[in-house]
């Protein structure tokens, strides 16, 4: 269970790290979403893992840590509106800024554009 | 003493809410007026509080009774005092400014402010580091609407990469979180700072690693050498008046810093005693470097302030690596300082570059402004508090930390950097002057003059720097007091854990 939880958080921030290096805003949403849902993957691993534990104390012999299953629903609420702002926010930059590009300017458009016309 | 510790969190939070409401949101008489009275009630509460805080102990309070390891606590020690006064006087200021008119450039104004003061005092008086991260998120979210403020689209353009760098941050975060609670079962700072003592063998690898993703954090909210690049653009593609708002943000992200690195893994850690020393101490030095160059290189003012931040941030973290009492309480007295008189440099700069038209704060020739000696005096006592002249409050800032990085070995490092970097504020503020002021066209100055309530704001903010040179004496045996407080860990740690013990029985 280790391995596998270990290699889904690890591959999920590869993913969002790679698409966070991208150059237009869609990728770079979508990258920062998969981070969010590897940190929350992570920091519900932060108590341990183990199967057939309840949170609560007295119903099975070994309880599970119920702290980081608390931090995790925070974790997820703040995550899904920062998610949703920086979703308008792209929006927004693509409605002001006539294109997706993170900084606004497609770099070398001018050059492709003389290239053609020559 | 009671409740009065959550007031300077539930005072901005009520603030927003109620000026959410309809009568609030229709009338922009009653919106500003009632934003005013929650800005200086929330100023009223957070001196009671230092009040407070100079004659007794640190206190403590256990949100819901929880005890402290499990709970969650506000502390409100010196330190955390002293920043939500400032925080709450810079935040009256602000929103006094921005009610002669800048609050109906965009919608939301008073309420975004209000609650970027609540997250910033939340994450000053908290004494659980995730909660500090809970308020880091509220202040963020509503620096990232505050920042769109009035919009165009440069403003869009920063914003994109100052959410999208925070998002990143804010991963780094609950990352380095996760890894901490994972070795030390808590997330209180007090029981983090014992626990974090008794690690052996892996753990204390895996505790370094989860203290130096928050350093990757805290060092982005602060903007320390190569995570810096956001503010520059940032700051000066905001609306002014939000830029000078912002001034005690980079400050939330050193105190941070003051917190973890002096209490969790301070002289007490064992093994992880002053990890983060051997990044902060050269990084910072290439800050102000790197600031310095910024400044030389800016054509605008608001863009030469920006850059001045970068200094200030420098000049911070090098005083947190000193670790000692000394540099610390100098830090102090140079927080209040460069907090305000940043605030008042962009505030001077939005006036500037309305009464100068076309030409705007860019150092080129323009019309001269309509009212010199107010901006240009303003101008004057601004720049020379900023570059650390005689007679201002830099001076003794400057001087202070100076005197104290003289007891560690990189002296001879620091002192050349740092004066140098002061000799090259000093020429590219002289520049900025004489540019803004004595060279322009022949155009006539325009006969508009700014409201004023404006100019009262920005000669309030600017009689604090000479207040702070005739109190400097109370001021500095308040920041040596609080600097002894925050080194003292085991008062800390005794204290926190004792008081939330007894509460739940």
């Amino acid at each position: 269970m280790e391995i596998l939880y270990a290699s889904c958080v690890g591959i999920l921030v590869t993913c969002g790290l790679f698409l966070i290096l991208r150059a237009r805003t869609f990728p770079v949403v979508l990258g920062l979403t998969m981070m969010s849902y590897a940190v929350n993957l992570f920091l519900f691993a932060s108590g341990r893992l183990n199967s057939n534990q309840a949170a609560v104390l007295g119903k099975s012999a070994q309880y599970a840590d119920p702290l980081p299953q608390a931090l995790v629903l925070t974790a997820i609420v703040i995550g899904f509106a920062m998610t949703a702002f920086v979703v308008i926010l792209s929006i927004r930059g693509r409605a002001d800024l006539g294109n997706d590009h993170v900084d606004g300017i497609i770099p070398n458009k001018n050059k492709v554009l003389q290239r053609e016309t020559r | 003493m009671g409740h009065l510790v959550t007031l300077p969190i539930l005072l901005p939070m009520l603030g927003a809410i109620l000026l959410l409401l309809p009568p609030c949101g229709k009338n922009k008489k009653i919106r500003r007026a009632l934003s005013q009275a929650f800005a200086l009630f929330t100023l009223i509460a957070s001196i009671a509080l230092l009040m407070n805080s100079t004659t007794n102990n640190i206190e403590v309070y256990a949100l819901g009774n929880w005890s402290a390891p499990f709970g969650i606590v506000l502390v409100s020690d010196m330190l955390a005092t002293l920043l939500i006064s400032l925080t709450s006087f810079l935040a009256l200021c602000c929103i006094t400014y921005a009610s002669a008119g800048d609050d109906e450039k965009g919608r939301f104004f008073h309420p975004l402010m209000q609650f970027l003061v609540m997250g910033v005092n939340g994450a000053f008086l908290t004494g659980d580091l995730f909660n500090l991260f809970v308020f880091f998120e509220v202040l963020l979210i509503a620096s990232y609407s505050l920042l769109i403020h009035a919009g165009d689209k440069h403003k869009t353009r920063s914003a994109l990469h100052y959410v999208i760098l925070n998002l990143i941050g804010s991963s780094v975060f609950l990352i380095g979180l996760g890894v901490l609670y994972g070795v030390l079962g808590t997330l209180n700072i007090a029981d983090m700072a014992v626990k974090v003592s008794l690690l052996t063998g892996d753990d204390v690898a895996l505790a370094k690693i989860g203290g130096l993703l928050l350093l990757i954090v805290f060092g982005l909210k602060a903007a320390i050498l190569p995570l810096h690049l956001w503010l520059p653009k940032t700051y000066s593609s905001a609306l002014p008046v939000v830029a000078a708002m912002f001034a005690i943000m980079t400050k939330v992200g050193v105190y941070a810093m003051f917190r973890v690195y002096t209490i969790i893994f301070g002289e007490q850690a064992g093994e992880l005693a002053f990890m983060a020393q051997p990044w902060l101490w050269p990084l910072s030095i290439l800050t102000i470097v790197i600031g310095t160059l910024g400044v030389l290189a800016s054509e605008g003012l608001r863009k030469l302030t920006a850059n001045l931040v970068i200094i200030s941030v420098g000049t911070l973290v090098a005083a947190v690596s000193m670790h000692s009492v000394m540099a610390t309480a100098a830090a102090l007295y140079y927080i209040i300082h460069s907090t305000l008189m940043i605030a008042v440099l962009f505030l001077l700069a939005d006036l500037i570059s309305v009464q100068r038209g076309k030409a705007s704060d860019r150092l080129v020739e323009g019309k001269p402004v309509a009212q010199p000696y107010i901006l240009g005096g303003g101008f004057l006592i601004a720049a020379l508090a900023v570059m650390g002249m005689p007679p201002m409050s830099g001076f003794i800032g400057k001087i202070w930390l100076l005197k104290a990085s003289s007891q560690i070995t990189g002296t001879i490092v620091f002192w050349p950097v740092y004066l140098i970097a002061s000799f090259v504020v000093l020429i590219a503020l002289s520049r900025a002057g004489s540019f803004l002021f004595w060279r322009h066209s022949n155009n006539e100055a325009t006969t508009e003059v700014a409201a004023p309530l404006k100019t009262n704001v920005i000669i309030a903010l600017l009689l604090c720097s000479p207040l702070m040179v005739i109190f400097s004496g109370k001021i500095t045996d308040f920041t040596l007091a609080a600097a002894k407080q925050l080194h003292d860990v085991n008062n800390h740690v005794n204290t926190v854990l004792a008081i939330s013990n007894h509460g739940v029985k």
